[in-house]
Parts: structure tokens; sequence; C-alpha cells
């Protein structure tokens, strides 16, 4: 019995050997990935890091540039903003909520556009002409315009931000889905569940979908780093999180009047967005090479 | 001279488990005119070989060869300008795919004056006739109309045959088949391999046939070289190797045909080809030889007559072959 | 007296091929009156070239498609008419499949312990450690490992899937195993342990074997009787040693003539096939052989041949009807 697991473990432990090996080869990817933790071990330590609290005003140090700047303190190392705000503690924290953001808009999009996708490649039809029509709708509006249609709809705020722009990137999902489960769904260890009575939701899910996962994992990634992008967007348009939630787009929609006066309280969110957004494109593009059978060496 | 001279051509591939050494110490001399069959199963590296030849492997490899000489020049040493040159045109290659060895966006008369236009100079349009005189030395029907059809129009016979019009195009003094018609059924494979005897006779070209098909190696090739793992363990002509065979992979290979069972069951070679992670110490036939010894298991034969054994076989007055040189066993 | 296991009469399928937005559909007949019988323990080797319609005829026996026309009963029950859930169930314990690629054939994604219990989860009722136990033991007798239980396909070898393959059309204890070219992508060595394999289980489990295979020599050492086939018609059929000795049909004559040997002393007399097959969408009028056969006569191109018993075989053939070989 033993025996067995213990071969378990190593074929599993191959696996992710064998994946690292070409994931390691992409150095920027390795880089984003690094990057990646570094950020998400600050949302989630976020209270202990910050200096400061994110919401404490300190009304004489108001609009205070960065430590090394004239002027500038320690204290609050990348400076405050017009209410006298810490800078560093809020993007801390800001982290956690453009990551809750990603990952909620990714969940939602990916759950139901494969569900979607996966229904409408195998059981074709009508079914699949009226969802494909919906997803070309969706697709036809300009994604921030709809999200900002649906905000208006539900009222501003992250959680409704984050169910629009979800709504908007299903239909990418959904395409890939379909298009990998028309592929496989004729394939002989299809038919070969098939002809040992295996019904249609044990075909969809258990057979196919494990087949589809590798361009999903990787749409699923570059959609997260779009996500945090849109939030940031809808934020800074006042559609989003609102004030004085420390989300990126937010702060930098707050602080929009001090760009001559005080630019490092829009710089530094901006910033945050920028590299955040790079490190999970890099990682997306290390998986989508890792993950693709065609780019493997032997 | 001959034509092609090959003396010890090794290949390695650097994988994601380490080096693979794909091809070990192959030699083979061709002769202007000779056909020269090069069996083997998965594994025997017959077809990284060729590829080596003509400088089609990927980037992971390493070609080494103590010669590697075609009509006088050096394959090995060569640029890849230089080998251009050649490619295509003195030596040619047609592979086992047809219908993916085509160019799917492209019309077969496209392709084929691409290939003269290429290696002659001068307009596509030009090679127009010629082409359609090459379709119809292949024989396609209707060869005019079929200049402007797509691969995909085709069946997998005529994609075959536009193919081989292609790489004849220019004549080549060698011609590379690897395993031509292992995808095509029966009754086209015989019509395809009819063919390239034929053209082979007019052109006077040599023709390197690589197959795991025994039966078509005895129907069509002068000279066999047998592979097992990379390495080459017999050569011979043909009537000997399916006669006489004298090394006990050779023999035990065409014994584990279905026309070669005695009762029931087949003579089947228990065990597997070696891969990469478990190859013996000595004799890499050792673990599934019926005829092995102790010095098999720990040393590794050596060439003798172009037979890589300790002990190659000599056959006695009834069918079963013995084993001659039993040393100290 | 062994079982009747099948009894296949006059078996169409149809397809319909839209060809055009205005255009009516044409249709594909890819079987048109195929019929045989299969007993117990017998092989039935199903031989042809692409497009003959023998993987048509593997989709109608494993009952993945109905037959358009014509009737097909399987251990007694009669398939071509509706069913209740609980025959259907009963009929796919009966009739199992083996397919030609032994890398496609196996979810890449699956333990091979998996794919091997999932029959079992689905038709049966036994819990994790029973469904287990009979798992180990079809791969005892298959010849695969026990700890090969936990790997994934990719980490085997092209004969020892064909064996999962196998294992895994065994696992219900079928009576009739349909064989798709089960050894054409395997190298010779290992053909040959897989054709055992496949003659032991068959002895040791009485089982029917429908073999189609465009393999002539793996075809003349297993099976029993042989059905040929050319573009969804019967040709001809009858027991192997008669067909292999004796044939009487042109294209089966151009076919065991062009399957080259390696007999090396013996010259063969090719009869040289000119052409290829034509599509099934657009058959020859008349018998679907004649474009190609030298024996071609008017008749052949008006007329299509019906199956007559010659001796110990059937051949559909006007040739030979008229005398005229």
């Amino acid at each position: 019995m033993s025996n067995s697991s213990t071969s378990s473990r190593s074929a599993l432990s191959q696996q992710w050997q064998e994946f690292w090996f070409y994931y390691s080869t992409n150095k920027t990817a390795v880089a984003g990935l690094i990057f990646l933790f570094a950020v998400v071990f600050m949302a989630i330590f976020a209270d202990i890091i910050s200096p400061h609290e994110p919401a404490e005003q300190y009304r004489q140090f108001a609009k205070l540039p960065p430590a090394w700047m004239d002027g500038g303190q320690m204290q609050f190392f990348l400076g405050t903003d017009y209410a006298g705000r810490d800078m560093w503690s809020r993007i801390i924290h800001g982290s956690r909520l453009s990551l809750i953001a990603g990952s909620i808009v990714v969940i939602l999009s990916l759950s139901i556009g494969v569900l979607l996708g996966l229904i409408s490649g195998y059981i074709g039809g009508w079914l699949e002409a009226l969802i494909m029509r919906v997803m070309d709708t969706i697709m036809a509006v300009p994604g921030l315009l709809l999200a900002l249609v649906l905000v208006a709809v539900l009222g501003p705020g992250l959680l409704n931000a984050m169910i629009a722009i979800a709504i908007t990137y299903t239909p990418s999902f959904v395409r890939l889905t379909r298009a990998s489960t028309l592929a496989e769904m004729n394939r002989d260890y299809v038919v070969a569940s098939k002809m040992t009575g295996a019904s249609p939701i044990r075909l969809m899910f258990v057979s196919i979908l494990p087949n589809c996962m590798a361009p999903i994992i990787v749409q699923g990634t570059l959609s997260f780093s779009t996500a945090i992008l849109d939030t940031a967007a809808l934020g800074f348009l006042g559609m989003g999180a609102q004030a004085p939630t420390p989300e990126w787009g937010t702060l930098i929609a707050e602080n929009r009047d001090l760009i001559l006066n005080a630019p490092w309280t829009v710089t530094f969110p901006g910033i945050a967005i920028l590299l955040a957004v790079l490190a999970i494109n890099l990682v997306g593009d290390g998986l989508r090479d890792a993950l693709d059978p065609k780019l493997k060496r032997s | 001279m001959a034509l092609l001279e090959i003396a010890n051509l090794t290949v390695d591939f650097a994988t994601a488990t380490g080096s693979l050494r794909a091809v070990d110490g192959i030699d083979l001399e061709i002769d202007e005119g000779e056909i020269v069959a090069i069996v083997g199963e998965s594994g025997s590296g017959k077809s990284v070989g060729m590829l080596a030849l003509m400088g089609l492997l990927p980037w992971t490899s390493t070609v080494s060869a103590d010669r590697m000489f075609f009509d006088g020049q050096d394959l090995l040493r060569m640029n890849n300008r230089e080998r251009r040159k050649i490619i295509g045109k003195d030596i040619s290659m047609i592979f086992q795919e047809p219908m993916t060895s085509l160019n799917p966006c492209l019309t077969v008369g496209y392709q084929i004056t691409e290939v003269l236009s290429h290696h002659f100079g001068g307009k596509r349009r030009n090679y127009n006739d010629r082409a359609i005189e090459l379709l119809k030395q292949v024989g396609i029907a209707a060869a005019e109309s079929r200049l402007n059809s797509y691969p995909h129009q085709l069946s997998g016979g005529m994609c075959q045959r536009v193919m081989i019009a292609m790489m004849i195009a220019c004549q080549p003094k060698l011609l590379i088949a690897d395993e031509p018609t292992t995808a095509l059924d029966v009754t086209i494979q015989a019509q395809i391999l009819d063919l390239l005897i034929e053209l082979q006779k007019i052109h006077r070209m040599a023709l390197i046939l690589i197959t795991h098909d025994m039966s078509v190696v005895a129907e069509t090739a002068e000279r066999v070289v047998v592979l097992y793992a990379g390495q080459q363990v017999e050569q011979q002509n043909v009537r000997e190797l399916f006669n006489k065979p004298r090394h006990p992979y050779s023999e035990a290979l065409l014994n584990a045909l279905p026309e070669r069972a005695q009762g029931n069951l087949l003579n089947a070679i228990p065990g597997v080809v070696p891969g990469q992670t478990d190859r013996p110490q000595g004799c890499l036939f050792s673990p599934r030889c019926s005829y092995v010894k102790e010095i098999c298991i720990q040393e590794s034969p050596i060439a003798k007559d172009e037979i890589l054994c300790h002990f190659p076989l000599k056959p006695s007055k009834s069918n079963k072959s013995i084993a001659i040189d039993m040393g100290s066993q | 007296m062994p079982q009747l296991l099948i009894k296949a009469t006059d078996l169409h399928k149809h397809y319909g091929i839209k060809s055009g937005y205005l255009q009516a559909s044409k249709k594909l007949k890819a079987l048109a009156g195929v019929g045989f019988d299969l007993f117990e323990g017998q092989t039935l080797a199903v031989v042809g070239e692409s497009g003959c319609g023998k993987s048509t005829l593997a989709r109608l026996l494993t009952m993945v498609e109905k037959p358009t026309s014509g009737q097909l009963i399987v251990d007694g029950v009669d398939i071509t008419k509706a069913q209740t859930n609980t025959t259907k169930k009963q009929l796919r314990k009966t009739v199992q499949m083996v397919f030609q690629d032994p890398f496609g054939s196996l979810n890449p994604r699956q333990k091979i312990g998996h794919i091997l219990q999932e029959p079992l989860v689905i038709n049966t009722k036994l819990n994790s450690l029973e469904r287990r136990q009979k798992v180990l033991e079809i791969m005892d007798i298959v010849g695969l490992r026990s700890e090969h239980f936990q790997r994934y396909p990719h980490m085997f070898s092209g004969g020892q899937r064909q064996r999962v393959a196998i294992a895994r059309a065994l696992i219900l204890k079928p009576k009739i195993v349909v064989l798709d070219e089960p050894v054409s992508a395997l190298d010779v060595s290992i053909q040959a342990q897989v054709i055992n394999l496949l003659i032991e289980l068959q002895k040791e489990f009485g089982l029917a074997y429908i073999f189609i295979s465009h393999d002539l020599s793996v075809v003349q050492h297993i099976a029993d009787k042989i059905l040929v086939m050319y573009l969804g018609k019967p040709v001809e059929q009858g027991p192997i040693d008669v067909i292999f000795n004796d044939p009487k049909h042109p294209y089966t004559q151009a076919l065991l003539s062009a399957t080259p040997s390696t007999n090396i002393n013996k010259k063969r007399k090719r009869i040289k096939l000119t052409g290829e097959m034509p599509s099934p969408i657009n058959p020859p009028t008349g018998c679907a052989f004649n474009p190609r056969c030298q024996h071609a006569h008017n008749s052949c191109k008006v007329s299509e041949p019906i199956m007559q018993t010659y001796g110990n075989s059937q051949v559909a053939c006007l040739a030979l009807n008229e005398k005229r070989i």
C-alpha cells in the first residue's frame, strides 16, 4: 500500500518538477512570480507591515513629499496625500483590495464562462447558438463602457464593479472552453468513456474539462491583471471603490487635483498598478510557454 | 568513390531529463543507383540519422561523425547556405504523412515550381510545363488542372505522388524516403512503391528507404541496414538477411512476424526497446536476446563484418540458427 | 454448441451531407448491406481500405450510432428497436471496444487506476476497495504491474497503453470485443506480444472478436472468418483459409496480391490496381469496384451485384455470376 502512495507522490512531484523545469527557463517569468509572491505577502500581512493606519489622517503632515525629497520624513516614506494619510500604508492596504478584486473577477468569470463553454460545445444545437450570440453581444460593447452601465444600474461600489467586470470577461472563457471542448469531444478517450456508459455530465466534467485547462489557466492569469486595471479604471472614474477605500485607482482619483503640486500622490499608486499588472502578465506568459506541449523540448 | 559515405554518425539530443543518444555510430556507404533499406522500430534512430544528414534536426541536437561525405562534399563542415544548394536538388527526402507534408495554403503547382525556381533560378511561371510533365511522370491524371489544386483536395496517395514529383524535380542523385507508404492503404502502397522503383531506374537515383515494414524491404531493397536503439546491428544484402539473418535481433524481428508463426501464438520478443533511462551496460539487446551470454551483459560488442554481436549467428542446415563462437561459456 | 452472439442482417448506415445552402443534402452511404454471424469464441476479421466503412461498422456494433436500416441482434437483443435503460446497460457490458491509437484512447489527465475504475464506477455498485481489487486483477491478467496503477498514460510505451486499453475493455467482462486496428500503430515486436495476449485472453474468457484491420498477415493468423469490404459494401466473406487460398472477388485478389510478403524466395503475381477508391458521396453506378476492375463489363456499370454463395464463401460479383471469371 505504501508503495503505491510513494509512487503517487513521486508521480505528482515529477509533474511539478517537469513544470518547473520549463517555467524556470523563462527568467522574466520567474521574476514576475517572485514579485507576485511579494505582493501577496504584502496583502496578507498588511496590518503588520504598514507603518500607519491607512485611514489615519495626520493633518499637520498633509501633502508631505517622499522621504528622499526636501521636506520629506522617514516616517512617511512615500509622502502623504491631501488629508495627511500615509501613502505607503494606503498602497499596502490597496494591494489587498486589488488582489481580492482580481480574484473575485477571475473566479466569477472563469466558473460561469467554463460552464457555458462546456455546455455549448458539448450539447450544440440551438443552445450553443443562443449562448454564443449572447456572448457575441457582450463582446461587441466596449468592456469598460459595459461595466460603467452595469455599475450605474447596480450602484457604485467595489463589489458591483467586480460583478460588472466579471460579466465582460465571461465571453473569452466561453469561447476558449467551447473551442477546446469541440476539439476534445471526438477524441477516442471520450468515445471510450461514452461506450462504458458515462453520462454527459461525467463526460463534460471528468473527461473533457481537465484536458482544456491549460489555455483556461493562462487566460485566467491574464484576466487577473486586466481585472486589476479595470477595477482601478472604474475606481478612477468614481464608479468603483469609493473614497476613503485605499483602492489604487481610487487613490489616483481622489488626488487628481494634486497632480502638479504633489505628483507623488498619484505617481506611486500608478506605479503600484503598473508593477502588479506587469508581474502577473509575465507570470501568465511563462505559464503559457510552460504549459504548451508544442514548445516542450523532448 | 561512393556517392554517400557516412562513418560513425552520432546524434545526441538535449532533453528535459538529460542527454539522449538517438543515433550511436552508423556507418553507411551508398553507390549511385543503389537501393538501400534502413529498418528499425521506434527508438532505433532510423529517421533521425537521415534528418541529421539533411541538416533538418532541431537546435537541441548535436551531430557528430568521423565522415559525412556526399558526392565528395563534406556535409559536416558545410555552412547552411552551401547545404541549401544541395538539399532538395541533389539530395531529396519524402516523408511519412503526405497530407501534412505539403503546405496547405499553397497550390500544388506553386509548390513544385517553387522548388525548380529556387534551384535553377528564374520565375516560377517558366516552370509550369516542367511541373505538368513531372505530375504526369508520377501518374497523376489530368495534370494541367491539378496544378491549381490545393493539398486538401487530393487524397493521401495523390499527395504522396505530388511530394515525389517535388522531390525528383531537380533530378536528385539520392532520394531518401522516410516511411513513404506507412500512412497509405495497401493497394496505394503498392502503387507508390512501384513508382519509386520505376523512377529510381529511369533517373539512376540512389534510394534510401526507411521503414519498419519488413515485407516492404523484402520486395524493394537490394541491401538492408538493421538498427536497434540507435545502433547499427547488421548490414547485409537483402537475400542474405531474410534467409540467414546473422544478428539475434534481425532473426527475432523476422520470427515475430505473423507469417513466420508456427502454431497458435506468435514468436514475440519479450521486453521493450531501451529508452533513455534503462540502457543496459553491455549489449543493448542483451535483456531480450535468446542467445545471451555473460559477456553480452558486461561488455558492449564490437562490430565484426558489419554485425554488432559478440556471437553472430551462423545458420545450420535446419531452419533454426545456432550461435558460433560459444567462447568460455 | 457455441452461442450466437451477433446476427447482423442487411445493415445500412447513411449520413446526410449538406452541400451548400440551397442544395438538398446528399446522402453518404457509409454502409450498404452488411450481414454476418458471430459465435462465441470466434474472430471475424473486417478488412478493407480507408473509406470502406469498417469504422462505421464498429460504431454500429458498439451502439454509438444506430443503423439507418437493417437488423442487428446482439446477444439476443434487437438493438434496432428502442430499448429500456436496463437493457442498454446490459448491452454495454456485452460489447466493448479497443481503439487504434494507443496515445489517444486514454485520457491523458487520468491515472491508469482511475481510467480502469471508471467503467466499474458507472456500471456497478462496488465500493472503492472492491473496485481497486478488480482493477489490480485485470492489470495482472494483461501483464501490467501493480505500481502502474498510479501512473499517467504518457509514462507508458505504446504497447503498454494498448494493454491498458484491453484491460479497460475487459473489466466489465464483455462477451464481444470490437478491435479497431489494435496493433497497427505498434512496432512489430510489440505487435506480436499484444496479439499473443489477445489470443490467450480469447481462449481464457471465450471472447468473440471483431478484428478490424488492413494488415492481412495479422488477420490471417488470428481470424476464423473474414469480411472484405469496399466502399461500404461487402464484396466477399467466408472462412479464413478459403478466402486466403482461393479469393474469388477481383478486389480481394488485388488486395491479397498487393500485400508484400517477407518470403523473398517466392515471386508473387501482382495484380495492379489503377486509380483510387472513389468518394462514398459519389459512388460509381452499378458495382462500386467497376472503374478499377480488370473484368468489368457493361453490366457491371449498370446493376449492383448481390452476395451469392459459392462453396464455402459468399461473393458479390457480376463477373462471377455471369461466369466470366
